[in-house]
């Protein structure tokens, strides 16, 4: 996995509520089978009009806001469907950071599995954040997981809340299956038992 | 005292320690041809293998065709990715139910209907919709694909504990209003956000008296609401639904089955982290009428009035909502015509749900400016309908009668919304181009989306004049 440890960036302004994975990735670029390659096809419907041409009032195609890497967005971000292609592709395009006042479980899970920190702030806060950005593209805030904080440097410091075991892991860019594994033993046991029980075998 | 979802969690706990989240054992590992290439392709370069195949289960669902499934797929990358599940389950041993199997069928119609899905169980999939396997008290919840390729090596998962949410539906259900108006109502009363964090408890009278369906429906929609899973205690008509599937304990097995699963639900006077209570007296059939599946309003209301919405945040969702949906505030609901009618979708296409559309069709034509469609779960339903004789009805009242399939719930395969086309939908989402680019949902239950398509427009289901 990839590591994050602190990141600076500009950002960018999505202050809509609820904004679906449907919308992150549309369904008609699942059918690959590969992890990589998404970036150009993030908010596909909202960025390119039916004849592909970009639309020039979505705010990802606002060339003042090209090259940001912390997207802050409404709340309930990322809500629906399940798929990883949501965080693989907002990775993919450049972003490294989420900044919203709620996540869906799913998406900020699949998040944190591949890199992307979403951080959650208050409605204020990410209101204050949104407004900063229109008014100034270079805007630009940093984002410190080893000490929990995002800051722009003057007045704006918050600190943020993450779980500890995942910021753990996100900070060193360790794998979830290798560490699991040091467990197999466990595992190995408690198959045993259940066996034993004689629940839910399914043959 | 626990609740059947302490219950259940705990007992699946494989290790735990301070400081990190528990290692929670998986006893069902169900996967299809979207979410699984990835999460096989890490195994491979990892040089690890599935560990335990025989919980592990696939289908296809998703991408295929729903019309003429014997001809090559006219989408050459939906045919990459079945081909690809094909090759991945051989390799690594795990049982396909493909396109030639009277078993295929939408995942979460599949699992139930083979017996697999079981009380008490833990269930995951690469889709959020996992929650449906709730309705038989097991904790059931969608994961991602590095989460699939997790359980593919270790046959566990990294997991919190969520809170407990109970939600309680007491009263008689009015004729009409049915399991999707139950769950459409909650989301409508608590937000597609109200339960983030929570498992959801569905309990009370108006619960209990659903079939197995009818459940399957409730928790199905869980994820709409934000929960990480739904769950329903598990009683006899779980017991009867299982009795004799595939998969379910047999003989001595079954007694002992049956008695554990008694001891699941939920003991009296444990604690909820939040509850809310629902008079199902007070439930009429629902329509959506926005982009989010809170968004709706019963059959007798009209789409709100921009004017009410709590702040500006909301008033520009539902701007955008109504610009998206090509509506007017305060419209009547009953105003509203329709251009297709989808009956399918891991919500509603279980022989209920066909049985319900049916009793409305029957005698009646659908309507001239509608193309309207069923789309059966799974095989075993599309024929089990045969038998019944529900097809001849849809098929004599000009719907097409399709295949089994997801098909239009996410327009994935060939089954896809024109730009400005409104469609009555049995599915769980009207997210903005969830059936289409530019396409209209208005999420309905299976009676209702009947009745809209032969009238070509939304109508109060309850004064339907049945013909039978
Ligand atoms: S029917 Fe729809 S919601 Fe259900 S699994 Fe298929 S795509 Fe997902």
């Amino acid at each position: 996995m990839n590591k994050f440890v602190v990141h600076s960036g500009s950002c960018v302004p999505l202050m809509r509520e609820n904004i679906d994975t449907d919308q992150i990735i549309p369904k008609q670029f699942l059918k690959r089978i590969e992890r990589s390659g998404y970036g150009e096809f993030l908010f596909y419907d909202w960025r390119f009009a039916a004849d592909g041409t970009p639309t020039a009032d979505f705010v990802l195609n606002d060339p003042r806001y090209a090259g940001a890497s912390i997207l802050i967005a409404g709340a309930n971000f990322a809500c629906g469907s399940s798929r990883e292609h949501a965080p693989w592709s907002l990775m993919d395009h450049g972003f490294r950071v989420i900044i919203a006042p709620s996540f869906a479980d799913i998406f900020y899970n699949n998040s944190l599995k591949n890199g992307l920190l979403p951080i959650t702030l208050d409605a204020a806060d990410v209101a204050y954040l949104g407004e900063a950005v229109s008014a100034d593209p270079n805007f630009t805030l940093t984002v410190d997981l080893e000490n929990c904080t995002v800051t722009d440097g003057a007045a704006f410091t918050r600190s943020f809340k993450i779980d500890k075991f995942r910021r753990h892991c996100l900070l060193n860019g360790l794998d979830d299956i290798g560490m699991t594994l040091q467990h197999e033993a466990t595992i190995t046991d408690y198959e045993t038992r259940l066996a034993s029980t004689g629940r839910f075998v399914l043959a | 005292m626990k609740t059947l979802y302490d219950k259940v969690w705990k007992s699946h706990i494989v290790h735990e320690e301070a400081g990190q989240p528990a290692l929670m054992y998986v006893d069902l590992h169900l996967i299809h041809e979207v979410t699984s290439p990835q999460a096989f392709e890490g195994l491979r370069v990892a040089g690890r293998k599935v560990r335990q195949a025989g919980r592990t289960f696939a289908t296809v669902d998703h991408a295929i065709p729903t019309l003429n499934r014997n001809l090559p797929f006219k989408d050459p990358i939906a045919a990459q990715q079945v081909e690809k599940l094909r090759e991945n389950c051989k390799e690594f041993g795990v049982k396909l139910y493909d396109l030639d199997r009277i078993e295929q069928g939408i995942i979460h119609v599949f699992g139930p209907e083979q017996g697999l899905t079981q009380p008490g169980m833990t269930i995951v999939c690469g889709d959020s919709h996992t929650s449906t396997h709730g309705a038989f008290g097991a904790l059931a919840f969608g994961i991602g694909t590095s989460e699939v390729e997790h359980v593919l090596a270790t046959q566990t998962l990294q997991q919190s504990p969520a809170k407990n949410f109970l939600i309680r539906v007491d009263g008689k259900l009015p004729y009409g209003v049915t399991a999707k108006d139950i769950i459409l109502g909650i989301i409508n009363e608590i937000g597609t956000g109200g339960a983030t964090g929570h498992v959801i408890e569905y309990a009370g009278s108006a619960i209990e008296s659903l079939s197995i369906e009818g459940r399957m429906t409730v928790c199905n929609m869980s994820i709409e609401a934000g929960a990480k899973a739904g769950l329903i205690a598990p009683d006899e008509k779980t017991f009867e639904y299982l009795k004799g599937r595939p998969f379910a304990p047999k003989g001595e097995d079954w007694n002992r089955a049956v008695a554990y699963w008694g001891t699941l639900p939920t003991d009296a006077g444990a604690a909820y982290d939040k509850t809310v209570a629902i008079d199902a007296g007070d439930l009429e059939p629902y329509v959506t009428w926005g982009t989010s599946p809170e968004m709706s309003v019963k059959i007798s209301e009209s789409v709100p009035d921009i004017s009410d919405a709590r702040d500006a945040s909301q008033r520009e969702t539902n701007e955008r909502a109504f610009a998206y949906m090509g509506l007017e505030p305060s419209q009547k609901i009953d105003e509203i015509g329709i251009d297709v009618a989808f009956i399918g979708s891991c919500t509603n296409s279980r022989i209920e749900d066909l049985r319900e559309a049916a009793r409305v069709a029957n005698g009646y034509h659908v309507n001239s400016g509608v193309k309207a469609m069923i789309v059966p779960g799974s095989m075993q339903i599309k024929k089990q309908a045969e038998d019944e004789g529900l097809a001849k009805i849809f098929i004599d009242a000009g719907f097409e009668w399709r295949d089994a399939g997801c098909s239009m719930c996410l327009a994935m395969n060939d089954d896809v919304l024109a730009d400005g086309e409104r469609c009555a939908s049995t599915s769980n989402r009207n997210f903005e181009g969830r059936q289409g680019r530019g396409g209209r949902t208005h999420l309905v239950s299976p009676m209702m989306a009947a009745a809209a398509a032969i009238t070509g427009h939304f109508v109060d289901v309850r004064d339907w004049k049945f013909r039978d």
